[in-house]
């Protein structure tokens, strides 16, 4: 039994070893340094243990810009680009022709690297006096209307951009899901419908959508998750500073704490990044309780 | 029940009957090396109103097109449906009244027995449209009838195949179809519900008396439930009949081959002088019948023992089944290997007999022609 019990361990101890190393050791580091006050990265010290991070950082108006920006980051685009996304599914499950090239069409921003598509959506909606206008803003100039620059110019239209772009680029891989999901449906739930005389409508509320229901609650949830990590989408289209630009996020909020030139506070960074897990752990659980809720009623 | 059938009555939807004509499928092939597909070819055929047709075939014989010709789910190609006097070719299937069960059911898996069941009914429209009690009352008989009243509330997967199906059949009855369609309806329960459930469909469907048409590659199902069998094969109609009809007068060689446990036993033949010859035996008188090389299909029961006997068998084995005795036999003229004949069980042979004669029964042979394979009729002497 003990050689058994050594056995067991022995062949468990690379994946703990990785665990401990790369998870555990990291995870606890994290909440550690969160309460050590006034810690020194120089010289390794702190004054004191308390909750006196958290204070600071939900005081910072950098945090409270990066948590409002994210906010509208995932409030919009996750809802947004999983409708557009279920409607493009639908369309694209009731084409016969030229399905297959559709489909690699809309999957091609999922193969496309994030910098790539944030210099072309720079292009597209920058806007500056000296004559740098991109597409969007010559379409706009040529229906008559004041152009806006999107990358540098006001609030809303930044946010605007950068909503846009989120949905663009996580839209390939609902898409994906979806229409798999919808192929998954057996037709021959539709041809009962079809001889009962169900409308297009009923047969889409009362038997594909609960038909798919979990695979949308899978995406609503790694959307919202997604959403609330978002960074690097930001500085492909704002650059690395992004506090300056009003731009920046959770995430973005932790790096620069860490390592941009206001960097060097680990603790803060760590305090934010305990936040921020408490906020996605919070709508995550409220999503699987409205998912097993619906999906099984 | 006996409420449930006076219902359709004066609902005015009882039982119709069913008029195909000319009735043409063919699905276009998408290579141009392969030819098309004609899985439906130039069905006629009227199924009488209150009767239970089996649509009987191997698979891909383009039965469940047929069916679905019947129910709309397909176009056809040519020819005209009629239910009653109503052409129904060109209306949509929720126009025709039609109740269709699935092979695998096709329950909803997210709702409940009794959503399941009431969701036709909450599709009809404008006048159509039935109060709510009225539904409940509806969904409630129809329960009843296929006896399911105690599951009303489970759903789906906490049933047993037996019970889906019934909630499936029940789905199909509830808006009071005219026609109602079985597509393979046994073909994913056990043996023993298979069973149970065909005499199940048989009550439902003579307490209702609902024309039924059902499809299935089973030969005993459909012989044992159906008023009339139509055979298919590779989209053509091959006969029409009474299941006992079309067992003792098949129409040609495939018929009688394909109807029949165990099935018939195929022999190479010559008629010479009215005489039927299997190798050098003269089994059988044949009047009427030409000098000719001919197929015999001889049924496993139209063998009899005969010390004296015209035909010598070698005797392989035997299989004891109680009542009768299957005998497994080898014959130089036989095309289907091996042969059997059941015989009762006291005129088996002995466990050392290495031959077995036999006469046969004249209305248990058929001869079929060499080439076309269809029927040669015996002059009854």
């Amino acid at each position: 039994m003990d050689k058994q019990n050594r056995k067991a361990w022995l062949y468990l101890l690379p994946a703990i070893l990785f665990l401990g190393v790369f998870m555990i050791y990291p995870l606890a580091d994290v909440l550690i340094y969160s309460v050590e006050e006034n810690f020194r990265s120089a010289s390794q010290t702190y004054t004191g243990v308390g909750l006196e991070n958290f204070s600071v950082v939900l005081r910072s108006p950098d945090f409270l810009q990066a948590v409002k920006n994210t906010f509208i980051l995932v409030i919009i685009t996750v809802p947004v680009s999983t409708g557009i996304a279920l409607l493009i599914s639908l369309g694209l499950s009731s084409i016969q022709p030229l399905r297959k090239l559709y489909q690699t069409i809309y999957f091609l921003p999922y193969v496309t690297n994030t910098l790539a598509v944030g210099l072309v959506f720079m292009l597209i909606f920058q806007y500056d006096q000296d004559g740098g206008a991109g597409l969007f803003a010559m379409l706009l100039q040529a229906l008559g209307m004041q152009p806006v620059d999107f990358i540098q110019g006001p609030y809303w239209a930044k946010i605007t951009v950068t909503c846009l772009y989120t949905v663009w680029v996580v839209m390939p891989f609902k898409i994906l899901i979806l229409t798999s999901a919808l192929a998954s449906v057996p037709q021959s739930y539709y041809n009962a419908a079809k001889i009962d005389g169900t409308s297009k409508w009923r047969t889409f509320t009362r038997i594909t959508l609960p038909s798919i229901a979990p695979m949308i609650f899978y995406l609503i949830i790694t959307g919202f998750i997604g959403a609330f990590k978002a960074y690097s989408d930001e500085v492909a289209l704002f650059g690395v500073n992004l506090n300056e630009a009003g731009m920046n996020t959770m995430v973005g909020f932790i790096y620069d704490k860490l390592y941009s030139d206001g960097g060097g506070y680990p603790s803060y960074a760590s305090a934010a990044a305990l936040i921020l897990f408490a906020i996605v752990l919070t709508i995550t659980v409220i999503n699987l309780m409205v998912s097993k809720k619906t999906v099984n009623s | 029940m006996a409420f449930f059938s006076t219902y359709y009555e004066c609902e005015g939807c009882d039982a119709m009957k069913v008029v195909l004509q000319n009735l043409t499928k063919i699905f276009p092939n998408r290579t141009k090396k392969m030819p098309d597909v004609i899985a439906v070819n130039n069905f006629n055929f009227e199924i009488p109103d209150g009767q239970l047709i089996g649509l009987l075939g191997p698979s891909g014989c383009g039965k469940s097109t047929a069916l679905n010709l019947i129910c709309g789910l397909e176009k056809p190609s040519s020819g005209k449906i009629f239910f009653g006097e109503e052409d129904v070719t060109e209306l949509p299937p929720e126009n025709r009244g039609v109740g269709l069960v699935f092979q695998n059911y096709a329950l909803y898996p997210h709702m409940t027995v009794r959503q399941n069941i009431m969701f036709p009914l909450q599709n009809f429209k404008g006048k159509d449209k039935l109060p709510k009690a009225e539904m409940e009352k509806r969904v409630e008989e129809a329960a009843r009838l296929v006896q399911i009243e105690r599951l009303m509330d489970r759903k789906p997967s906490q049933m047993s195949g037996g019970q889906q199906q019934r909630v499936a059949i029940a789905r199909a009855l509830v808006k009071m179809p005219r026609v109602l369609l079985l597509d393979e309806p046994l073909s994913n329960l056990d043996a023993r519900l298979r069973l149970q459930t065909r005499e199940e469909i048989r009550r439902i469907q003579r307490n209702t008396g609902i024309t039924t048409i059902f499809v299935t590659h089973d030969q005993e199902e459909a012989m044992s439930i159906s008023d009339l069998i139509v055979v298919m094969k590779e989209g053509v109609i091959q006969q029409i009949d009474q299941p006992q009809r079309v067992y003792d007068d098949p129409k040609n060689l495939f018929v009688a081959k394909f109807l029949g446990t165990p099935p018939i036993n195929v022999f190479e033949g010559t008629v010479r002088n009215e005489t039927l010859y299997l190798g050098q035996d003269g089994v059988l008188r044949v009047p009427g019948v030409g000098d000719r090389d001919v197929w015999v299909g001889v049924r496993p029961e139209g063998f009899v023992p005969q010390e004296a006997g015209p035909l010598c068998c070698e005797l392989k084995a035997l299989e004891v089944m109680g009542r009768d005795t299957s005998v497994v036999l080898g014959n130089p003229a036989a095309v289907s290997d091996p042969l059997r004949a059941i015989i009762s069980a006291e005129h088996a042979a002995a466990p050392g007999d290495k031959e077995m004669r036999f006469a046969l029964k004249p209305n248990k042979v058929f001869l079929f022609d060499k080439e076309t394979e269809e029927r040669i009729r015996v002059r009854a002497e």
